[in-house]
């Protein structure tokens, strides 16, 4: 093609253009009609419309006589006086001190020396030393196989480190769609799309879909992030008690009675699939009739389930026998037992396009480096096809809730594991009859759960306590939400032997013995 | 430096004939030296093995010639290693050909860091003081708006007459904006019409998948479509394209090198997860190692790492301010301060772009009015900017923000995503870049997705604010810790930043980078383009405004083996469509004449050199002896609208490019 030409006759017409332009310019009020045309973004004749009645009625408005009817609220303040309220404002700091119990607790956290593992050794103040770690998300120790190391490294070799860029610029690689694949079918869903964190991707999930006027119904127990999501997308929430599916159905019942007579909208069931906040376990074929009754979707946070759950690891659908097909969205994540990073949503094809361009946290955030999606398919092919990982990670929870059974240890009386059989984190919280009869409030239970973590570390087990769900920062009581009861978190490994979690669990039983003991002669 | 052709060797890519014609009669204009790269960016897959061995080998002959001082040059005493048994036999000399991996290996390492061809093409990010300029934002003639704004009528328009046949007579496509079984549809018909209609048609410029490491270049998987950019098929070959896309600011996306090495050796000890939150098992000494690094390469008495950039943010401010505080953010924030924002419970408002005298006015009427409703005062205030802007390549105005501090007393939050690393002498980013105590700034927060090629992101503050966020921030008491292999890259790349892994390689980089950054920002201006953004950004945003100019200008840099990036509505004001180029340290002086090249050749196809010369561009004062030719009317001023021949661009750059740019 000759380009001179067709540039000559271009600027041929950019002339003439310019000539009319410049024309048009001197008419006046031109510019007014031009800055309008600039600013009325959507093109919409409608909208175009609507406005040029907003603007009658304006002009209508301005010529009508004027009289007020009450002073003007806002008074207006002179310079001056607007530089004296500036000078006499003082905020307050930005970070208050720290408590002692603060200090504490920062100083209290463990740093690992070295890898991260069933066995870690842990910084103290004269070197390190060797403990059992029953605080991590790593059930099966995938972190530290040979194999998945290889891989890893062989895929560092391949594409360095970051993506440098989120998925949508340049950002997603071969491994990326790789591990998507892979996770879709290990799931049984038709598509699933790949986040950069795990903690954050059902903030992000949420508001995606679900908008102002769009109805959730929730669980009350909830995690943090969950709440979040719901929080950003301002939709209306509906919250039932934990896990009860009498009041849940008493929920759905009310908004679809109250929504009867208004436009259809998006409806939400959001729930988890082992709740972080309890440990105990959703019951999904109830949800699904739920959903197929009232008309409701159901987004599902797989994050403490997926890898879990299941012969091969696929979650609460695997575990309780239901097609992943009716759940519409799942969320996972590959940062905990498949000692990856990131997270997932898994759904239909429509569903999974769509986050693609409004997921907030998957278009402006940067790709999962390449070595870590490459983990994350290697974990997920090993758990899949080793179903004795799922066996002997059981055997373990088994042994390790044994301890707190009191027909075993007639002693054991003080706490009770409330998570499901089937959670690798075991969750220890006071029963309810001890907390009555001792009279202990919330924060004195917190505060038992963290002597008892700190008892155990002494005598070499490392474990955590379920911390309360951040409030918004100058909140009063009367906005606070629901708070979990505070709870020993005791995470099993597959890969310690039966022995050396009787050892630990002994040593966790002895501890949270001991402190209560101690509280009880109080 | 010597003009070697490579005519024979470079090969155009079959994707590539269409413009071949062009190009090539173009071509004869440019230096020579611009050629022998070229074949990096022709598919090594499609070549037979022997003939890109050759290729190598001459390329690393090249590598020699061309930069005594590149990273290339240690290549010497591994040649001397490799045959070090027969050393007696051969006598060694300089050019002796290196062996097939040997050559191989450096051609990979190039084409992820390119060579430094000279010691000019050097210089220093530093602001050179006196009053911070707003950049001056050129405007195309109206005619160009005006066809903007038709050409979405049009496009609007015809989507709409499509969505009205189709939803008759094509009923199954439109089934998911109707309500299903009783289930309201998850997209909204109407919201979804601009992704429908408009996204749609140039979806294929958007996501392309690569593989391998994105330095340098960045290789990308070849796809197709039959049905409209709805799904992509995948031939299975791929294209290595100049990559001009990614946030690679000092090239440390490296898949060897001292970096890569650290990394394996740490996967190989560390394993690859903590699989566990900072709260509670997640913290391990390299947390350690790498918070105390950061806190002295930001001059801060502490800091924290996240493992997402994105979360950083999200889970910063709730931990700082929450009821009864106000924040005061930038309107084009990105969206992780929004969601932070949104999710603290504070009262947001927002101010003009970098607009300081809109920040005065804002918060002047605020604390006057304290809170709403109430009227008590603010407990907190907090402004939020970012260092440097990614899709406008402005820079924060942080000498008059910190004036602005000492006045009105609010706490600052500077969001140094693409600044650190990219901006300031030593790479600190927006402080070290106007030499301000960043002991001014509140909260230096950053990401380490970019400059340090890893992932994750940082906060850096004083002791308490720290030691209060370990306690109260989301993100670090629940969200996963970043994992010990992103952790060494981090720890490595900054370890060169500041000299203290392979000294003069981390000042090499950050000077590359300024210099890139300038050469490629002033030849764009003096070809002709609206290009926004301050001087020294790496970022350069060209504006291309008509929409349909975005998928076109895409596909002609990609007919050229580039991979640029183009934005549009909604993430930019609906006229100003742009193309965004971001520089590396990883380029070379050749890979931005090729770039220039593309430029010139497609700006004037598409018509994209609008501008009028009050950015810069135009000739220094008091020189005619170039020959300019002007193609655009001159405006009713005496600045001649700059239209600089390719030629006069590429032989003035090196040596203009360090005098001030306007
Ligand atoms: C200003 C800004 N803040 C935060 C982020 C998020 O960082 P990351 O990609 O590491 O999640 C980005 C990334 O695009 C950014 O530009």
């Amino acid at each position: 093609m000759d380009f001179q030409n067709l540039q000559d006759v271009q600027h041929q017409v950019l002339h003439y253009a310019n000539v009319t332009t410049s024309q048009f310019q001197r008419l006046p009020g031109s510019a007014i009609a031009l800055r309008y045309i600039k600013s009325s973004y959507q093109n919409d004749p409608v909208r175009s419309a609507i406005e040029l009645v907003l603007v009658l009625f304006a002009v209508r408005y301005l010529l009508a006589p004027s009289y007020s009817t009450q002073k003007p609220n806002k008074i207006r303040l002179t310079e001056e006086e607007v530089d004296d309220l500036v000078e006499d404002w003082t905020p307050e700091p930005l970070a208050l001190g720290l408590s002692t119990i603060e200090e504490a607790e920062n100083e209290k956290r463990p740093v690992v020396v070295g890898p991260s593992g069933p066995k870690v050794k842990i910084a103290t103040a004269s070197g390190s030393r060797h403990v059992t770690n029953l605080a991590s998300w790593s059930f099966y120790n995938f972190g530290n196989n040979e194999i998945i190391k290889e891989k890893a490294i062989a895929s560092l070799r391949r594409y360095g480190v970051g993506p440098c860029g989120p998925p949508n610029f340049y950002g997603t690689q071969d491994v990326h769609m790789k591990t998507e694949a892979e996770i879709a079918a290990h799931i049984g869903a038709p598509a699933c799309i790949l986040y950069a964190q795990g903690f954050s991707t059902i903030s992000s999930v949420i508001p995606a879909f679900s908008k102002r006027g769009d109805i959730i119904v929730a669980d009350r127990a909830v995690n943090y992030p969950i709440r979040k999501g719901i929080q950003v997308s301002r939709s209306t929430v509906y919250w039932y008690d934990h896990n009860d599916m009498e009041d849940l159905k008493r929920v759905l019942e009310t908004v679809v009675r109250s929504q009867a007579k208004k436009p259809l909208t998006r409806r939400f069931i959001v729930t988890e699939g082992l709740f972080e906040n309890v440990g105990d376990m959703v019951n999904l074929p109830k949800l699904v009739e739920f959903k197929h009754q009232y008309k409701f979707r159901i987004i599902l946070d797989e994050t403490w389930s997926y890898g879990v759950l299941g012969t091969h690891g696929r979650g609460v659908t695997e575990q309780q026998n239901v097609d992943p097909n009716h759940i519409d969205m799942i969320i996972g994540s590959l940062a905990g037992p498949l000692c990856a990073g990131g997270g997932f949503c898994a759904g239909s094809l429509e569903v999974v396009e769509h986050q693609r361009i409004s997921s907030s946290a998957y278009t402006f955030s940067a790709a999962l480096p390449a070595m870590l999606a490459t983990t994350a398919s290697e974990a997920l092919a090993m758990r899949e096809q080793t179903p004795e990982l799922g066996v002997r990670l059981r055997e373990n929870i088994d042994a390790l809730r044994d301890q707190f059974n009191p027909e075993r240890y007639p002693k054991s009386v003080w706490l009770f594991p409330q998570s499901a059989p089937e959670n690798p984190v075991v969750m220890l919280v006071l029963k309810p009859e001890v907390v009555e009869s001792l009279g202990i409030g919330r924060d004195e239970e917190d505060r038992l759960m963290a002597e008892m973590v700190e008892e155990c570390l002494k005598k070499d087990v490392l474990i955590t306590r379920l911390k309360p769900i951040p409030q918004i920062l100058g909140s009063t009581a009367r906005d606070a939400s629901w708070q979990p009861r505070p709870a020993l978190k005791v995470c099993v490994s597959a890969v310690l032997s039966k022995k050396e979690i009787e050892a630990a669990g002994t040593v966790v039983r002895r501890a949270t013995y001991g402190v209560m003991e101690r509280r009880k002669r109080r | 430096m010597p003009a070697v052709t490579f005519d024979s060797s470079t090969s155009p890519t079959p994707s590539s004939t269409s413009s071949t014609d062009s190009t090539a009669r173009k071509r004869s204009s440019l230096p020579k030296m611009s050629n022998p790269f070229s074949f990096f960016s022709s598919s090594p897959k499609r070549k037979s093995a022997e003939a890109a061995m050759m290729q190598a080998v001459i390329a690393q002959q090249q590598a020699l010639l061309n930069s005594p001082s590149s990273p290339g040059s240690h290549l010497l005493p591994t040649i001397c290693l490799s045959s070090g048994e027969q050393k007696s036999n051969e006598t060694q000399t300089l050019f002796q050909p290196p062996s097939p991996e040997e050559a191989a290996k450096q051609a990979r390492a190039h084409s992820q860091f390119g060579p430094l061809l000279s010691k000019a093409h050097l210089h220093s990010s530093q602001f050179p003081g006196g009053e911070f300029p707003e950049p001056l934002e050129d405007e195309p003639p109206y005619y160009y708006v005006l066809t903007t704004y038709i050409s979405y009528l049009i496009l609007i328009i015809f989507g709409h007459v499509r969505d009205f046949f189709g939803k008759r007579f094509r009923k199954e496509r439109y089934s998911h904006l109707k309500a299903r079984n009783g289930f309201a549809p998850l997209n909204d018909d109407f919201d979804n019409f601009y992704v429908r209609r408009l996204k749609m048609r140039i979806n294929d410029c958007f996501a392309r998948p690569t593989t391998g490491v994105p330095g340098r270049f960045i290789t990308l998987l070849d796809r197709d479509s039959d049905d409209h950019n709805l799904t992509f098929r995948y031939s299975g070959t791929t294209t290595e394209t100049l990559n001009m896309s990614s946030y690679n600011y000092l090239g440390f996306a490296q898949s060897d090198g001292p970096c890569a090495d650290a990394v394996e050796t740490t996967v190989k000890k560390y394993g690859i997860s903590m699989a566990s939150s900072r709260g509670e098992a997640g913290t391990s000494d390299l947390h350690v190692e790498v918070e105390n690094l950061i806190a002295e390469f930001m001059g801060k008495p502490a800091a924290m790492v996240f493992s997402m950039g994105y979360v950083t943010n999200a889970g910063a401010f709730p931990a700082i301010v929450g009821k009864g505080c106000l924040i005061i953010s930038d309107e084009l924030n990105h969206a992780s301060i929004r969601f932070g924002a949104r999710i603290s419970g504070a009262v947001v408002t927002a101010f003009r772009h970098n607009n300081m005298k809109d920040l005065e006015r804002v918060l002047r009427e605020n604390i006057a009015e304290g809170q709403p409703r109430t009227h008590r005062p603010w407990k907190k205030i907090l402004v939020a900017v970012e260092g440097l802007y990614s899709m406008e390549g402005t820079m924060c105005n942080l000498p008059a923000l910190v004036e602005l501090k000492k006045k009105y007393k609010f706490y600052l939050f500077v969001d140094e995503a693409h600044s650190v690393g990219a901006l300031g002498a030593g790479g600190r980013g927006v402080c070290d870049y106007f030499g301000i105590d960043p002991a001014h700034i509140d909260i230096l927060m950053g990401t380490l997705t970019k400059s340090f090629g890893a992932n994750g992101g940082y906060i850096a503050a004083d002791k308490t604010i720290i030691d209060k966020l370990r306690l109260t921030n989301p993100a670090a008491l629940m969200g996963e810790a970043p994992t010990p292999p992103v952790l060494m890259q981090i720890a490595s790349s900054l370890k060169i930043i500041i000299g203290r892994l392979v000294p003069g390689q981390g000042q090499e980089r950050l000077q590359r980078l300024t210099f890139n950054a300038r050469y490629l920002r002033l030849g764009l201006k003096r070809l002709g383009f609206i290009v926004y953004g301050h001087d020294d950004s790496p970022i350069i945003p060209v504006m291309l405004y008509n929409p349909a100019k975005m998928p076109a200008f895409s596909h002609e840099m990609l007919k050229r083996n580039i991979s640029v990036v183009v934005v549009g509505y909604p993430a930019t004001p609906l006229i100003s469509s742009r193309a965004r180029f971001c520089v590396s340290a990883a380029h070379n002086k050749e890979d931005l004449d090729r770039m220039l090249q593309a430029c010139d050749e497609i700006g004037d196809v598409l018509q994209l050199k609008f501008s009028s010369g009050i950015a810069g561009g135009s000739l220094p004062e008091g020189e005619d002896q170039v020959e300019v030719k002007s193609k655009g009317r001159a405006r009713a001023n005496s600045i001649v609208p700059p239209r600089w021949p390719l030629d006069d661009v590429i032989r003035r750059g090196v040596e203009d490019t360090k005098k001030p740019l306007m």
